[in-house]
Order: structure tokens, then C-alpha cells, then sequence
């Protein structure tokens, strides 16, 4: 079942940026690209927990800030030699609006 | 024993024939080699990238003073011939006779000089050596008016003064053309494309006048340099340089004095000896079956016969046709053979006015006697073969001018266009290199482009047929080719850094999507490697017009606050010299409490660190402390961080200088700036150097009779002395050779090199030639840095230190307490 909630305005979230979403479970990044497509995931690396929301922007990655691995936002994965996964979540935008899917947000052990 | 050969001239045409004589030779000869110009043979053609910034010259030496000594040549270079004895055998200089058996002239040519009043005036240049081009650069550098950009005006619409109107624009002067003829480069192009070639100059701001007749050159009201130019109908174009680049003339008095016949030129026979038996000529001081040549491909040849005459083979030089490409970067120009109209010719002509693109073939008998491509220059290489040839084009006259692709069904891909081409199409017109003779290389074991620049010279002169080359040896080996040759910036161009910060300035790209556009990157929008350093490039190079963008940057240049292991940031405001009071300690204290810092450290560079800060709290806490006057450390910038002083003759018993003063001033100038890594300095005030400045990328120690300036130090993962820039004697003089010196770095070095890597590159005597030698080009270097300073020295933390801010830096939304649901 989904449960779609407005988290705020793509306005709100710099184009090749991320704001964060607090849940109960922990924090979300809410990443807007350069083609203004939105992506939810953890916050956090799949390395060392790093905040992927500060990391740079690029196509439908992104590069954390600690020790530069690259995750997609697409799969949550982490792309060339390294490994580790993080977990994604459903969003879409609607009248200019971030809309989530909290069902999945809150029932998802790691977020 | 080896016969004594003495060579006239170090251009391009005899360093050829040297190469073929060493080449293909066995020590026949001991050669000296004469020179006007003080340096040794170097790529005359590729002086306008040198001019434009694309190049620099010592990418375009083709024979360094290893290659001179390992093959026994005497190098006289600086020294003029000023005659020749045929009867004794000798040519005289002014440090007496050097004796001869052959004897080969290659005096070039000399750039003509209209005959107009004023033609002698200082600041009036040719555009032929590497003296002309450094003297262009220095006027670019410092335009009279400092207000704004130094004015050139380029009589001249040819080859090279297009060349040079493009190289000066590039430097950023202001560019006026003047050409006698109604269009541009009439010897090349018809007027359609002339028409397009000045379209596409004037929208890059050089100004182009045709039908203009120069009638003088004005001098300045103190009558001491050029101010301007005057057509005969009364239009004067004030002119900061005028370069005359109307065209050339053989060198032939050297010749001609001598008694050899000569005509426009020195006269030479098919296997280019004079009319004296052991004289030889080759270059563009030549005349051969009543032609002149000013073009390199032609001179190659001449340069290849003359040298196997030397060597008592048999060889011709029958002549060229020969082509021309316009070496500006982004215009697209081709021209060969004969194009002007007659009773005989037929046309095909293709224009696309929207792209910009104008094809035009000229047609006798079915053959191809001329053709002019503008735009799209893919297929020049092709037409040229087919009227070289002359080929019949009957049978495929339809398609034509659609070029090689549908020359029999072939298709569009570009490697099948390659290897379509027969044995013998020339792929390097300047080195005549054929297809069959990279091939033979290829197969030779010359598996990359500079192995087969190596081996053939393909590619090797003006490089535009590096691509084709390379198609070559990508169709020729397969898979087993690996395409680059040096270190990309990262994977999404095959462009090194060096590459891209030169492009920037030469092409004038100004944003990251422009320079993502213009030199084809391969993603999208880049990625962490090369985002952070376009954008650090286009800060440095375009301070007014370039627009900083945040998401580009690495997460504490964004935030303006360095990121803990933890998520948090720590907070470092500046303490100037390392100098603080009781009312900003106390505010720290107060903002280390309210904001629960959890730690608080002293900095290595003498200031305050607050750890632990949370995101969200970061303008608050900003706030706080810019109300007691602090503002940012840039603890966490490629830029300036700390000038680490000691306290100098303010209380120390040895203090030579005001250390802590200086200290104080240099960061005051130099705050805020952005560097291509992290800059700290430090300024001891006796050489007990207690402030440590020996191994800061900036350091000064002072001593008695003033400041000791020493750059390129280091003290982290390599440890290095500083080197010693240069002494000045007052505290003003120090700071300027500082700021002098951090500017060069800004402008040219790689980013994430500390000055130390980039030093270790260009060499610090290119440094201290450009700052402490050059005082025109430390001034001016001084004025960038200072406009530079102007949009950037500002508070970070005060401009964010605003509500706005805060929300932006909050959570977007905050679900805890729905988490129940």
C-alpha cells in the first residue's frame, strides 16, 4: 500500500542538490538532477555512513563527500570497483511538489 | 673525411633537410648551422597557438640543443651571415670566415612593410618570429590605458593576419582587421566564404574593414609610439599595436650578393642547387620553375631533395599544389588548387547558410582544379586527393560534393571513410605522409599516435590531421589500440587539465556548460573530479562574468565549513597574523556554549577551531560570531587560510621587522581569494624563523636590510624548503611579488597542485621571469588579482548568515512524528 506524502516544494531543492527528510528510522536525501528528475534514498554511504545529501550531483549519481565513492541514485548502488548498497525509495513530483512514498519510507528497517 | 657543409638559416625547410641528411646519411657531413634569431629550429606554423595561449613555446621546438649536439652540429645561432666568397669558399659573420664545402641558404623570407609614413614607430610589428609573438603577448599584458583591454590593429586579411586578429582576440585585446581587398583571404576563398569567414570573426568581436587602404600610421602626440592607423577616406583605428601581416618577400640580397642568379627569389634547378654547383637553397627564399612558396608542405619537399642531393642521390623537386588551413581554433576553413571563374569551369556548390557551412568545387574537363570548403572541412583531405590526381570525377559528379561517403555507396562511419582510402591519399599534407607509409609504421610496431609522429612526422606540424591519424590507427590495429595518449582529467574527456584551463581562455568559455559544449564532454553534466575544477578555473580566469556554482563544489567550499567523520562541521573564524583580542575570545567562548560545541582546539595556523557544529546551526552560530567582528577562516578553502606570524620587532629582543604587521597586511590583501589548492603562509621576523615560514607554500623572513620572499615550500605528505623568490627592501615590495607570485599560480596551475607541484613543473625561473624580473607583467598580475579580489573578497559567513539560509540548510521536512502512524 502507498502512502504518498508532500515532503515540500522542488523549488526548495538546488538542481544537482539534495535536501534531507528526517523519518523516525533516520534521515532520507531527497536529490533533484540536472534534468530536475527527483531521487530518494538513505543518507547514508554504504562506506562509512557518510551524509550523501552534501555530495556533489552528477547525471543520476552521486559522489559522497567523505571518501568519494559513487552511488546511483537509480539502484542505490555503489558504482565502479566498490560495493555496498543503500536503500531507494519511490517519489514523484506533482504540481511542482516532492511527493514520497512513506509506507515504504517508514516500513524500511535501514532508512 | 667528412665534408664541411654550412647551412644559412635554422627554420623549418633546413631543419628538414638536416633531418634527412642524418637520417638517410652516414656522417658525410660537419655541419654548421647559422641562425639570426637566438634560438635553434622550431615550428614556425604553430606560432599562432603559441600567440593564442594553446600552446607554449616549448611545445613547438622541433630540434633542442640535445638533438643539435648528438649529431655534431655547430650551432651559431644569434649570428648573421653577412656575405659569402664562392671563390674562396667561405661565408663571412661578424666572428670572421667559416669555410665551406656545400653551402646551403634557407634564409626564408621577410614580412613586407608597406611603405607608409609611420612605419617605423615603435609598436608596429610583423607577425613572422618568436620575438613578434612575445611582443604581442607583453602588449596584451599591459594595455596603455589601464582601463581597458590594449587595442591591436592588424593590417591585413591573409592567412596570417587572420591568424594573428584570432591569437591577439584570444589575449584579450581589442582586434580591428584592415584589408585592402573586398574580402578576407582572397587568395584562398571566394567571396561567399569570405563573407562567412568575417561574419564568424565579427561575432567574436574582432572587427573586420574591407576595401580599407592604410594611408599612414600615427604616432602618439609625443611622436614616441603608434597610436593608430588613418585610411586614405579619413577613418582612423587607434591602435595599441599595429601588426603588418601583408605579406612576405624571399630573403634573396645574401644570394644575390654573392652573385647567384635570382629572380623573385634564388633560383634553383629540380634538385635545388643554384647556379653555382655547390651551392644549395631550399625554403621559401627559393624561386623553382618561376614559383614562391610560403606554405610548409612545399618546403618539406624541397627540404627532402635538397637533402639527398647532399647525399649524391638522385632526386627532383617538381613543385606543389598545395592547400591551405586557417589555424584558428572553431573555424573550419579549407582551400586548394585554382578557383577563379572562366569560360572553361564549371561549379558545384553547396551552402547551408544556417550551419554555416559553404562547399564550392571548382570543376575543368571533369577534374577538380579547385576547392573551397568552409565549415566543414572533413572531406578536404579527400578533394585535395582527387585534384592532385586529377581524377576523373564523371561517374560520381551527382554526389560530389557530399564527398567521400557517397563516393560509391561507401558509408557515413568515419573509420570505413579511412580505411575506403587508397594506399596513397595523403593523410599529413604539411609532412606529405601517405596512408601506406603510417600503415608500414603501424605495422613496424608504432602502436600510438606519438610513435607514429615518431616514425612518419604524420601529424607532427600544424596537427590537424591528428584526428585522421588516429582513425588510422584505431582501423588499422583494432582493438589492440589504445586510443590516449596523456592523462585525461577524468573520464568524461580525453582532455588533460593543462588542455582545458588553455581552451577556457583561448575559446573564451565562460561557463561549465560552455565549456562542456565546446570541448565535447562525454557526460552529461560531468561528474566530482572535473566539476570542482571548471569551476575553480572559470572563477580564476573570469572573476566579472563567471558565475560561481555551488553545486560544483566540494562539500566545504558549499557549506563554508569543514565536514567531520560524523556529519557535523567545524567552525574556524580568521584571527589576522594570528592576532586575537579578549572581546572575540569571549565571543567564541559564548558561541561554543550556546551552541554545545563539544571541542574546541588551537589551529597549527594559529587560530581557533569550534568542532562538532551541526549543519542547521552553521548560520546562527556565523551570526553570533560576525557580531563580534569575526568572519570566515577559510579553514576549509582551496584559498587563502592562514599568515602564521611570530611577534617581530613588536616585542621580540631579535625582531628585525614588523613581522606580525606584515603578516596582518598580507592576509588583509589576500583573504578570500580562490587558489587551485589550499595557500598558507607565514612570516618570521628573524631567521630563527619562528613562525616556520621555510615550509609554507608562501614564506617570508625578515632581516635587517628588509624581506626574504621564498615560495614552494611544503610540510605535509612531502617536505620541502621554500625557494627564494626574490629580496625586496620595503614591506609594500614584498607584499606585491606575494601577490604577483599567487596570481601565476591562480592563472596557470593545475587544480589541487600545491605552488610547490606546480613550481616543481614550470620551473621558478619562469616564475621569478614573470614576477620578480618582469615588472610590467608583475603589475599586471597584481591588477588581476585586485579585480579578482573585488567581486570575491566578501565574508562568506556574513552572506549567509541570514534566515534563507538557515531554512535551506534544515531539513526539507521532518517525519519523526508521523513514524507512529
Amino acid at each position: 500500500m502507498s502512502n504518498w506524502i508532500d515532503v515540500g516544494a522542488l523549488a526548495d531543492i538546488p538542481a544537482q542538490g539534495a535536501r534531507v527528510v528526517k523519518t523516525a528510522q533516520g534521515c532520507l536525501a531527497v536529490f533533484r538532477t540536472a534534468e530536475d528528475d527527483v531521487f530518494v534514498v538513505e543518507d547514508r554511504c554504504p562506506h562509512k555512513g557518510g551524509p550523501l545529501s552534501e555530495g556533489i550531483v552528477h547525471g543520476r549519481a552521486v559522489t559522497c563527500p567523505l571518501h568519494n565513492w559513487v552511488i546511483s541514485l537509480e539502484t542505490g548502488e555503489a558504482q565502479g570497483p566498490d560495493e555496498g548498497a543503500i536503500a531507494t525509495f519511490p517519489a514523484r513530483v506533482e504540481g511542482g511538489r516532492v511527493l514520497i512514498d512513506a509506507a515504504r519510507a517508514h516500513a524500511s528497517k535501514a532508512a | 673525411m667528412a665534408q664541411k657543409l654550412v647551412v644559412i638559416g635554422a627554420g623549418m625547410a633546413s631543419g628538414r633537410v638536416l633531418e634527412t641528411l642524418f637520417e638517410e646519411g652516414s656522417g658525410e657531413y660537419d655541419v654548421t648551422l647559422f641562425g639570426v634569431e637566438p634560438r635553434g629550429n622550431y615550428n614556425r606554423i604553430m606560432l599562432s597557438p603559441v600567440l593564442s595561449g594553446e600552446k607554449t613555446y616549448e611545445e613547438i621546438v622541433t630540434h633542442d640543443a640535445d638533438w643539435y649536439a648528438r649529431h655534431g652540429v655547430t650551432c651559431r645561432f644569434g649570428e648573421a651571415v653577412t656575405s659569402i666568397d664562392r671563390a674562396r669558399k667561405v661565408v663571412v659573420s661578424a666572428e670572421g670566415e667559416t669555410p665551406y664545402d656545400k653551402l646551403l641558404i634557407a634564409t626564408g623570407s621577410a614580412p613586407f612593410i608597406i611603405p607608409v609614413p609611420g612605419r617605423d614607430l615603435p609598436g608596429v610589428l610583423t607577425y613572422r618570429d618568436l620575438d613578434d609573438v612575445e611582443a604581442m603577448l607583453a602588449a596584451a599584458r599591459a594595455p596603455r590605458d589601464a582601463a581597458r583591454p590594449a587595442r591591436a590593429v592588424v593590417i591585413g586579411g591573409g592567412l596570417l593576419g587572420l591568424e594573428a586578429a584570432a591569437g591577439l582576440k584570444a589575449q584579450g585585446m581589442d582586434v580591428t582587421v584592415l584589408h585592402l581587398m573586398p574580402h578576407l583571404m582572397e587568395r584562398q576563398l571566394d567571396g561567399p566564404a569570405g563573407y562567412l569567414l568575417k561574419t564568424e570573426l565579427e561575432s567574436r568581436g574582432v572587427a573586420v574593414i574591407c576595401g580599407a587602404n592604410t594611408h599612414e600610421i600615427v604616432a602618439t602626440d609625443s611622436g614616441g609610439r603608434v597610436a593608430g592607423v588613418r585610411l586614405d577616406d579619413g577613418r582612423v583605428f587607434p591602435a595599441d599595436i599595429v601588426v603588418m601581416a601583408v605579406g612576405i618577400r624571399p630573403s634573396k640580397t645574401l644570394a644575390e650578393e654573392a652573385g647567384l642568379a635570382t629572380g623573385r627569389g634564388v633560383h634553383v634547378d629540380d634538385a635545388m642547387i643554384t647556379s653555382d654547383a655547390d651551392v644549395l637553397a631550399v625554403g621559401e627564399c627559393v624561386e623553382h620553375r618561376g614559383m614562391c612558396y610560403g606554405l610548409v608542405a612545399p618546403l618539406y619537399d624541397m627540404a627532402k631533395v635538397a637533402g639527398r642531393t647532399l647525399l649524391g642521390q638522385e632526386a627532383a623537386y617538381e613543385g606543389s599544389i598545395t592547400s591551405t588551413k586557417l589555424k584558428v581554433t572553431g573555424v573550419d576553413l579549407f582551400s586548394a588548387g585554382d578557383f577563379a571563374e572562366g569560360e572553361d569551369r564549371e561549379e558545384i556548390v553547396f551552402r547551408d547558410p544556417a550551419r554555416g557551412v559553404y562547399k564550392r568545387l571548382v570543376l575543368k574537363d571533369d577534374r577538380i582544379i579547385g576547392a573551397v570548403l568552409y565549415g566543414d572541412t572533413a572531406d578536404g583531405g579527400w578533394f585535395f586527393g582527387q585534384l592532385k590526381d586529377g581524377a576523373d570525377i564523371g561517374a560520381m559528379r551527382d554526389t560530389l560534393i557530399f564527398g567521400p561517403a557517397y563516393a560509391g555507396g561507401q558509408p557515413l562511419d568515419p573509420m570505413a571513410a579511412v580505411a575506403a582510402l587508397p594506399d596513397e591519399a595523403e593523410i599529413c599534407g604539411c609532412n606529405g605522409v601517405c596512408k601506406s607509409k603510417i600503415q608500414s609504421a603501424i605495422a613496424g610496431g608504432a602502436t600510438d599516435l606519438d610513435a607514429v609522429r615518431g616514425a612518419t612526422k604524420a601529424s607532427s606540424s600544424c596537427g590537424t590531421c591528428t584526428g585522421l591519424v588516429e582513425q588510422l590507427l584505431a582501423a588499422t590495429l583494432g582493438e589492440a589500440y589504445a586510443a590516449p595518449t596523456s592523462k585525461p582529467m577524468c573520464g568524461c574527456t580525453d582532455l588533460t587539465h593543462e588542455d582545458v584551463r588553455r581552451l577556457i581562455k583561448a575559446q573564451e568559455l565562460k561557463s561549465i556548460p560552455a565549456v562542456m559544449q565546446a570541448l565535447a564532454w562525454k557526460t552529461s553534466c560531468g561528474c566530482h573530479v572535473c566539476r570542482p575544477a571548471l569551476n575553480y578555473y572559470l572563477v580564476a580566469d573570469w572573476p566579472l562574468e563567471y558565475k560561481d556554482d555551488p553545486q560544483s563544489r566540494f562539500v566545504n567550499e558549499r557549506n563554508h565549513a569543514n565536514i567531520q567523520k560524523d556529519g557535523t562541521f567545524s567552525v574556524v573564524p580568521r584571527m589576522w597574523g594570528g592576532i586575537t583580542t579578549a572581546a572575540e575570545l569571549r565571543a567564541i567562548a559564548d558561541a561554543a556554549e550556546k551552541y554545545e560545541v563539544p571541542t574546541v582546539k588551537v589551529t597549527g595556523g594559529q587560530r581557533i577551531d569550534l568542532l562538532g557544529v551541526k549543519k542547521e546551526d552553521l548560520p546562527k552560530i556565523w551570526s553570533d560570531l560576525g557580531e563580534a567582528g569575526l568572519v570566515s577562516g577559510h579553514a576549509y578553502a582551496k584559498g587563502l587560510r592562514t599568515v602564521k606570524t611570530c611577534v617581530g620587532t613588536d616585542h621580540c629582543r631579535f625582531g628585525t621587522q614588523d613581522s606580525t604587521g606584515l603578516g596582518i597586511k598580507i592576509e588583509k590583501r589576500m583573504w578570500g581569494s580562490w587558489t587551485p589548492h589550499k595557500v598558507k603562509m607565514a612570516v618570521s621576523g628573524c631567521p630563527r624563523n619562528c613562525a616556520e615560514a621555510t615550509c609554507k607554500d608562501v614564506g617570508v623572513i625578515c632581516v635587517d636590510s628588509g624581506y626574504e620572499v621564498s615560495v614552494a615550500g611544503a610540510a605535509g605528505m612531502d617536505v620541502k624548503e621554500t625557494e627564494l623568490l626574490g629580496k625586496t627592501a620595503s614591506e609594500e615590495e614584498a607584499i606585491e611579488l606575494i601577490v604577483a607570485f599567487v596570481q601565476l599560480y591562480r592563472e596557470n596551475a593545475k587544480y589541487l597542485d600545491r605552488p610547490y607541484k606546480w613550481v616543481a613543473k614550470v620551473g621558478l625561473d619562469w616564475v621569478k621571469a614573470q614576477v620578480v624580473e618582469d615588472l610590467e607583467s608583475r603589475r599586471a598580475l597584481v591588477a588581476r588579482f585586485d579585480l579578482s579580489q573585488s567581486v570575491y573578497q566578501k565574508d562568506p559567513w556574513a552572506e549567509r548568515a541570514t534566515p534563507a539560509v538557515e531554512r535551506a540548510w534544515s531539513p526539507l521536512a521532518d517525519l519523526t512524528s508521523q513514524a507512529a502512524e
